[in-house]
């Protein structure tokens, strides 16, 4: 009903589209590019195909590495006319129940055997088969199925995608934030459309991606850096529509104290930040200059014997060429210093209110001076919260924060996940995710009150115990 | 005011939230003229709130606490249960896992206190909608009195009917279907006709095994593919500064005059800031 043929495309993978390739628990993100070799568990694979295709669709791989759309033929089980068996008291695990060897099953696959056929003759070759209890051969063929059935599902990028991803494949790289973690830290922070949130992480960009995504377009988001420039290879791969990035900023924390002083000069060329950078953008431009010419020196000569032109005449032409090019260049560099220069401007103006509307750090910095740096950019009532990989430093954020005042609702928590494997009459728990995951310390900012000494009215926490002393003490 | 966008001053009309101390936050619907008790004392609504900033301080003749601007997280732990309620953690995990944001298309059932409601309509705010069906008339009512009163209901259709029987009331727009009643498996048909048919996410909550089972079930039949079932809980450590005492061996006859650790002779003790945990692990809330 509301649907109709311009809505569809939305929903159809496009060429340039980053997509997520999904086989059980194992994900990688891409980038769908014409006849480009994608590897994905050990396969190589060509996404052409996919093109065109609605995403979430499961896609087989054929022998080529192309993708065909997978149709789901639930009719030819491997178990419609097998017997089963009650328990495994005469089962015998001695290795020989396969009459098929590994060299068989290869010649099978490289016959072009699809998944399915390959399992099917998996059991029709395993001697005890039919001795298995129904619930072990339901078993058996999922295992098999994870080995053999050459599927993959293409998947629109998402932050519940992409935090699984990054969280499987490569939790080094986002400070082992796990997903249930990150879910904790959207809405405990408060991250809407429209508002205005400042970000620190170190996470490779997946925590300032997934503020992006719930943000859709709307309002600002803020990413204050560390060192040179932000990292934010993470945030390519939700493949956002190109007017997100308008909302997206960067300020350099190497300025943090300046903006908040006062003293930051945003229109006179800044020495301390520009000058890494000018030195490399001077050494780029020199390099791209001497290597021109490094190229012409065998040609001057020729050039002007071709051009049948006096020799002082080809040379003349040939050097206001030189000159041009040299002169092209700078004004690349001065055109890109100035954006850059704007950029901070706009950004600065933007912090120096001091009216964020929300706070989140995620980084392997200390977030002890982190969140004390950060938090004066804060309107008052508004929500803040700082990942760490481990408690202890949080521990110290909590102490710093009662010291200060001007916050409430503290909350130091970590999350504990568990898996449920539901089938009938085999439901359990699969494995419990506890402590790897992170802490979170969250609360709200309250109006500074600079006329009392700071400290807590009512003890938000008990006194600190005393140990009875025994009589034995001195 | 308004849950899906801050404001800066406090203003009549507003609903407001009175942060009293860690675990006592009260709602406040600010009115000229009004007032309102609290164990601190009276506060004036004319004189105390409006005007003042969010995040004021507000002095009353016992005491002094906060004024804070409302957040689907505040409203959580302040609304007036009607019925059991989701709590943020599982709210979190929900929204992600069911890939909300703005602009989303979600339907809801039962809608209850409307603690989820608020959550979801923060994140799909300004361009998304949510439909959401709450077979109980007077519960039905009071839901859609709140949204109105929060400055969300823009955003939002109450309807009072039975989603097991009706279904949600919309056909094919939905991004997103929300289960959290009795009997899910038996809406389970009618969220599939409400969702889009490029796809959609589906969450089912409930409490019990039994539930989960036959709703899992369900969804197999109907074609539902990924299904997962997760559980979520949370630990909340309390910070707090103890103090041990060392113990005392006698004086160490090989040492002359070393420094004495940072504890003098007499206050043999290190205090140390620590976190605890509550004795009892967190309560089950259920399952999604």
């Amino acid at each position: 009903m509301a649907d109709n043929g311009d809505d569809d495309n939305q929903y159809r993978i496009k060429e340039g589209d980053y997509v997520v390739l999904k086989r059980g628990e194992i994900f990688k993100a891409v980038q769908i590019q014409p006849r480009k070799k994608v590897i994905f568990e050990k396969q190589w694979i060509f996404l052409d195909n996919a093109v065109g295709q609605l995403y979430s669709t499961t896609f087989e791989i054929l022998s080529g590495g192309n993708l065909k759309p997978h149709e789901l033929k639930d009719s030819a089980s491997p178990l419609d006319a097998v017997e089963a068996g009650t328990d495994n008291r005469n089962i015998v695990d001695d290795g020989k129940s396969q009459k098929l060897t590994r060299d068989d099953i290869e010649a099978l696959k490289e016959k072009g055997l699809k998944g399915q056929d390959i399992i099917k003759k998996l059991v029709d070759n395993h001697a005890t088969f039919g001795d298995k209890t129904e619930y072990s051969q339901v078993k058996y063929i999922k295992k098999k199925k994870k080995k053999y059935e050459n599927t993959v599902m293409i998947l629109k990028p998402s932050c519940r995608i992409l935090a699984m991803m990054y969280h499987g494949r490569e939790p080094g790289k986002i400070c082992h934030l796990r997903y249930d973690t990150l879910a904790q830290m959207l809405t405990l922070a408060n991250i809407h459309a429209g508002s205005k949130v400042l970000v620190f992480e170190t996470c490779a960009g997946l925590v300032l991606g997934s503020i992006m995504e719930r943000m859709g377009g709307y309002g600002s988001v803020i990413q204050m850096y560390p060192g040179g420039g932000p990292v934010r290879a993470g945030v390519e791969s939700f493949g956002f529509p190109a007017h997100f990035h308008d909302t997206l900023h960067e300020f350099p924390i190497c300025h943090v104290n300046a903006l908040l002083a006062g003293t930051l000069d945003t229109s006179a060329k800044d020495p301390t930040a520009e000058n890494a950078d000018e030195k490399q953008l001077n050494l780029a431009a020199e390099k791209e200059q001497k290597q021109p010419e490094a190229e012409e020196q065998g040609t001057p000569e020729e050039e002007s014997m071709e051009t049948n032109t006096g020799d002082d005449a080809g040379q003349d032409v040939e050097k206001t060429e030189k000159d041009k090019l040299k002169e092209a260049k700078a004004q690349v560099k001065k055109l890109r210093l100035e954006e850059k220069q704007r950029r901070l401007a706009a950004t600065a103006a933007l912090l120096k209110g001091r009216n964020a509307d929300g706070l989140v750090i995620a980084s392997r910095f200390h977030p002890c001076p982190v969140l004390l740096g950060l938090l004066k950019f804060l309107s008052p009532s508004r929500p803040f919260v700082v990942y760490s990989q481990y408690i202890e430093p949080l521990v110290e954020c909590f102490k710093k924060l009662r010291e200060c005042g001007g916050t409430v609702n503290l909350r130091l928590t970590d999350t504990w996940m568990r898996h449920y494997q539901v089938l009938p009459d085999r439901t359990h728990p699969l494995l419990l995710m506890s402590g790897g995951g992170g802490y979170l310390l969250s609360g709200t900012t309250v109006a500074t009150d600079h006329s009392k000494p700071a400290g807590s009215k009512q003890a938000e926490e008990p006194a600190p115990k005393r140990q009875k002393l025994e009589d034995t003490e001195g | 005011m308004s849950f899906v966008e801050y404001s800066d001053f406090i203003q009549d009309g507003d609903v407001a939230i009175l942060y009293l101390s860690h675990n006592n936050v009260m709602p406040v619907k600010v009115q000229q003229g009004a007032q309102t008790q609290t164990r601190y004392g009276v506060i004036r609504h004319s004189t105390d709130l409006i005007g003042q900033r969010y995040g004021s301080k507000v002095t009353c003749s016992k005491g002094w606490f906060h004024v804070l601007h409302p957040t689907p997280e505040l409203w959580t732990v302040a609304l007036p249960h009607r019925t059991q309620i989701l709590y943020t953690t599982d709210i979190a995990f929900i929204t992600m896992m069911l890939e909300l944001k703005p602009g989303s298309i979600v339907c809801e059932s039962g809608t209850g206190s409307g603690s989820l409601s608020h959550a979801i309509l923060r994140t799909i705010a300004p361009t998304g909608h949510l439909h959401t069906v709450e077979f109980h008339q007077q519960r039905a009512e009071k839901v859609a009195e709140e949204f109105k009163e929060h400055r969300v209901d823009h955003l939002v259709t109450v309807r009072n009917q039975d989603v097991c029987k009706d279904g949600f009331g919309v056909t094919g727009v939905a991004d997103a279907v929300f289960l959290d009643i009795p009997s899910p498996w038996d809406a389970v048909g009618h969220a599939k006709v409400a969702m889009k048919k490029h796809g959609g996410r589906l969450c089912s909550f409930s409490p019990c095994i039994e539930q989960v089972q036959k709703t899992c079930e369900a969804l197999q039949d109907q074609g539902f593919e990924d299904i997962s079932t997760t559980e979520v809980l949370l630990r909340e450590h309390d910070v707090r500064t103890v103090s041990l005492p060392l113990p005392d061996f006698g004086p160490d006859p090989e040492t002359t005059e070393e420094a004495t650790p940072a504890a003098a002779p007499n206050h043999a003790s290190i205090t140390l800031k620590t976190t605890t945990l509550p004795r009892e692990m967190p309560g089950h809330t259920g399952l999604g």
